[in-house]
């Protein structure tokens, strides 16, 4: 890997990590139960975007799975939770 | 390692991985200054696109140049993406307005489709229905 696709990598890396910080400051803080839902959603793409980078990053396909999971759980899992503080209750 | 990957691919890569982590950066900075929570929601959409259209086409190319042959999984994600979280999204600025309503803050909207319009306040009715003499 050359050093340009290496500093790229790092680069979004560090982005990511960043952003997460943020994400994270927004979950402890939040004044609301939906501002944390969605700071939480925000955070599950994060890492789904960390693990296509390292896909990149190895050159190699496994991550692509996990990536894949990550997305359908942040989704089952965010539409739960908004379920649940919407009725009080997941399924009716 | 990577000798089959071109200069050209490289920069494309790297091009489109630095636009990605700019936007999310972005989309995270706003995501905590902004004050209301129906502002505050418009940001995470800017990495949700802007984001993980970056990537998987960093992705495509990388390993389209990389295997010698079209490799188009990676859109895979984005289409996952793009069927789900306009769900999440969507339920959460409804879950938002229903507390907000049922908290009783002022300027807030009255449902449309349910509930008696009855036990409404009188300027709310009067706002539905501006022409009632």
């Amino acid at each position: 890997m050359s050093s340009l696709l290496s500093f790229a990598v790092v680069f979004a890396l560090g982005c990511y990590a960043a952003a997460s910080l943020l994400a994270l400051v927004r979950l402890i803080r939040g004044p609301r139960a939906q501002d944390r839902v969605l700071a939480l959603d925000l955070l599950y793409f994060h890492g789904l975007l960390v693990m296509l980078v390292l896909n990149i990053k190895n050159a190699s396909d496994t991550y692509f799975e996990g990536a894949l999971l990550i997305a359908v759980f942040s989704f089952v899992s965010s539409f739960a939770m908004a379920k649940f503080i919407l009725r009080g209750e997941v399924i009716e | 390692m990577n000798a089959g990957v071109p200069f050209w691919a490289e920069v494309v890569v790297a091009a489109l991985l630095v636009l990605s982590g700019g936007f999310v950066v972005i989309s995270a900075v706003g995501f905590v200054r902004l004050r209301d929570f129906f502002v505050r929601m418009h940001p995470p959409a800017l990495a949700y696109t802007f984001g993980s259209w970056c990537v998987t086409l960093a992705s495509i190319v990388y390993f389209s140049t990389l295997e010698s042959r079209l490799v188009l999984h990676p859109w895979l994600i984005v289409i996952m993406l793009s069927i789900t979280l306009p769900v999440t999204t969507l339920l959460l600025a409804r879950v938002a307005l229903f507390r907000r309503r049922v908290a009783g803050i002022a300027e807030t909207p009255p449902s449309l489709t349910r509930g008696p319009r009855k036990e409404l306040p009188e300027e709310a009715t009067s706002r539905l229905s501006p022409r009632k003499p």
